[in-house]
């Protein structure tokens, strides 16, 4: 092939690539879903992906005319390839919106990408406080770790306990928890002591035998929720349960999505959480059945929940911008409120981060199936580390 | 054309280092790519980037054969540095990229003492620790690395002050292949030397090596290091197009995963490292596409049949089919140099 042949053809190839690529631009409404669909968080990855299915397949796929088009791409849980993918969804596939991000480090890895391109970005599971603050496109429908952490420490001081150990595991979210925890408990009056595990080997038994010999009023555990059945076991093992030890955590421990695998050992923990599949409203119910239908039985959890309202958010913000994207759908996203099936929520117009019950929850058999049954609400509650 | 040892060595040297067509035809492709393709070179970027990395790799397995499960070591540790030389001292891409790899190098230097203690299980697992203890260490510096959340805020000046990082990956890709395409010109020279030639000998027989008059450490600590450095300047390129590093650089699955593509690819004669990134790579974008759950079984299926049918047998039908067509004689079937 001769020079000029050959650059030819490469000009040739480039034209029909840029004309494919606008062309497909103006017909449709394209979302790009980054998640982890393989490795060890695929359970977050299935769990969003399912329930933004579900959203479309209930909610139809037609906004302004337009047709809506979610493209699910799999980012392995590694933060350069989340980048990476979501680059070529924006420049390639010339997507109104990115959405998906099941842990923090991806989120903040892409959230350079969504200031620069101005496309907005949907948080559904990362749960760290930071994330949100890092571009001014970035809107979240999962959970802050500090607004769950920081009411339940109040709330557990309220019932009278005054020593609590807390076990997590060593890494970003269990810090966290940690912290937030343990600041509201003190603050309110409590004395904590904190232990760490190790992510990579988590052998409880040392910790476990530390809690039983300096027998604190309750332990509070944050294990990533494979792990945390494990943690469970042991802890029923050495006879905990029932020398007084209140057993309680974050909702991660008691995921729905694994909580019949986790088995009767859990019964009696006490949770705080934004969703259990358990939560008492019409739209739970018809969410709850929608989704276990459409996947073979699955139990949504709180990951599913967040992918669900992920996707309307999104929806009703572009019915209002009339399909367009950009600051004008970051814009219409802020401040919206709608009934999710975890109960009422907000999108916080000053700091476009979630607004939500948080809930007090007891792990109980209902027929052969265990749940989280809520007993206690905290309304409303605002991200406590950017309210000042 | 019989002679003394040294023309016969000479010329054997000579006839490997000639640069054959398919590797011209390679070159031309890789940078061909930069406008034919224009709407994958975030992809490409990534597929060169690792395919440095993977021959960093076949620097110490294929040529000396240090089996290693810890290289995303320096491939981490060069990501980190230029990061956070980035973000502490100065934006220019070329002055970190300079920098890590010659820090990723010390590093290797330092670690090679390590290496040399022992033979092929020992060495596994050293490189392992020696992979674990830094990536624990990056975990735990928080106020350096970012920890769990990673290291943010890498903000990169345009390269040579001319050309800024785009959107399209375009000035990533072309500053990631021009790189790699001077260090491989540079490995290319080193491995048909007399040097590289001594370290194919230790690697098939260290002891006669050493019967030999082969200074055999020394050897091994020089290209460990080298190897270090190439796979710390791959890190480095890493961290500046994609401006973010997170703790995932220097996680076990980086060192499988190049280890991997060179078994795709094969050892021992710098390309591996190439056609097993692109390889991979490309299977793993074209099948997770088509199924974003499942492409793991089917890249699983794609491996076991490809180590079943033998990757030799494979080259050898080509090379076959090759001279077929050029009407010259068939070769005899011959291990690639490295395959055990």
């Amino acid at each position: 092939m001769s020079r000029r042949n050959f650059l030819k053809a490469g000009a040739v190839a480039m034209g029909l690539a840029l004309m494919a690529g606008t062309a497909l631009a103006q017909d449709a409404i394209k979302i790009g879903l980054i998640l982890p669909m393989t490795g060890p968080f695929t359970s977050t990855g299935k769990q969003i992906a399912a329930a933004a299915q579900l959203y479309m397949a209930q909610k139809g796929t037609t906004i302004a005319g337009k047709k809506v088009e979610l493209i699910i791409k799999d980012d392995t849980g590694v933060a350069d390839v989340t980048r990476r993918i979501a680059q070529e969804l924006i420049v390639n596939d010339k997507v109104t919106a990115i959405a998906g991000f099941g842990l923090t480090p991806l989120a903040l890895a892409t959230a350079p990408l969504a200031t620069q391109s101005k496309t907005p970005m949907v948080v559904m599971s990362a749960a760290t406080g930071i994330i949100t603050e890092r571009s001014p496109f970035i809107v979240r429908t999962s959970q802050v770790v500090p607004q769950i952490a920081g009411p339940f420490g109040e709330w557990v001081a309220k019932q009278g306990m005054k020593r609590v150990v807390t076990v997590v595991t060593d890494y970003g979210p269990g810090h966290d928890v940690e912290k937030w925890f343990s600041d509201v408990f003190k603050a309110n009056g409590g004395q904590v002591e904190n232990l760490r595990v190790p992510l990579a080997n988590p052998d409880f038994s040392p910790f476990l035998q530390k809690v039983a010999d300096s027998k604190p009023d309750a332990l509070l555990v944050f294990v990533p929720s494979g792990v945390g059945s494990q943690f469970m076991k042991q802890f029923v093992e050495r006879g905990l349960d029932k020398s007084g030890i209140k057993l309680i955590g974050t909702g991660d421990v008691t995921d729905d999505d694994i909580l019949n695998t986790i088995g009767d050992v859990a019964l009696g923990v006490v949770t705080a959480h934004h969703y259990s599949a358990a939560h008492d409203s019409p739209e739970n119910k018809a969410f709850v059945e929608a989704f276990k239908k459409a996947n073979n039985g699955l139990r949504p959890n709180f990951m599913a929940v967040g992918g669900y309202d992920g996707m309307h958010a999104l929806y009703e913000g572009l019915k209002k911008t009339n399909g367009a994207g950009g600051e004008a759908l970051v814009e219409a996203m802020k401040g919206l409120a709608w009934n999710s099936p975890r109960g009422p929520m907000s999108i916080d117009k000053d700091t476009r981060d979630i607004i939500q019950n948080v809930y007090i929850r007891k792990v109980e058999k209902v027929g052969n199936e265990l749940f989280n049954i809520e007993f206690a609400t905290i309304p409303n509650v605002k991200d406590p580390s950017k309210a000042k | 054309m019989p002679g003394t040892p040294t023309e016969i060595a000479t010329r054997h040297l000579a006839e490997t280092s000639r640069w054959k067509p398919l590797e011209f035809a390679f070159w031309l492709v890789a940078f061909g790519a930069i406008w034919l393709l224009p709407s994958h070179h975030l992809i490409l970027n990534e597929i060169i980037i690792t395919a440095l990395f993977a021959m960093s790799l076949d620097l110490i397995l294929g040529y000396a054969g240090i089996a290693s499960l810890g290289h995303a070591a320096f491939f981490g540790f060069g990501a980190y540095f230029a990061g956070i030389f980035a973000i502490r001292v100065i934006g220019d891409p070329l002055t970190g990229l300079i920098l890590a790899t010659l820090a990723s190098g010390a590093l290797g230097f330092i670690t090679s003492f390590l290496v040399l203690r022992g033979v092929d299980l020992a060495r596994l697992m050293v490189t392992l620790g020696v992979a674990l203890v830094l990536g624990e260490i990056a975990n735990k510096m928080t106020w350096l690395t970012g920890g769990a959340d990673g290291l943010q805020g890498v903000m990169m000046g345009p390269v040579l002050g001319l050309f800024e990082f785009d959107l399209y990956g375009r000035t990533a890709y072309v500053y990631s292949l021009v790189v790699t395409f001077l260090l491989f010109l540079l490995a290319r020279r080193i491995v048909v030397s007399p040097f590289g030639l001594s370290l194919r000998t230790i690697r098939d027989n260290p002891l006669r090596a050493r019967a030999i008059g082969i200074p055999v450490n020394r050897r091994l600590i020089a290209v460990y290091t080298l190897a270090a450095a190439y796979a710390g300047a791959a890190g480095a390129l890493l961290a500046q197009t994609t401006q973010f590093v997170s703790l995932d650089v220097i996680a076990l699955h980086r060192s499988a995963d190049v280890l991997l593509m060179l078994v795709i690819g094969g050892t021992g004669y710098l390309y591996g490292g190439f056609a097993g990134a692109i390889v991979f790579k490309v299977l793993q974008d074209v099948i997770s596409n088509w199924t974003p759950q499942y492409w793991t079984f089917w890249i699983g299926l794609i491996l076991v049949i490809l180590v079943l049918i033998g990757r030799e047998r494979m080259n050898h039908r080509v090379a076959v089919l090759w001279a077929r067509l050029r009407g010259k004689p068939e070769p005899r079937p011959r291990t690639i140099v490295g395959g055990h």
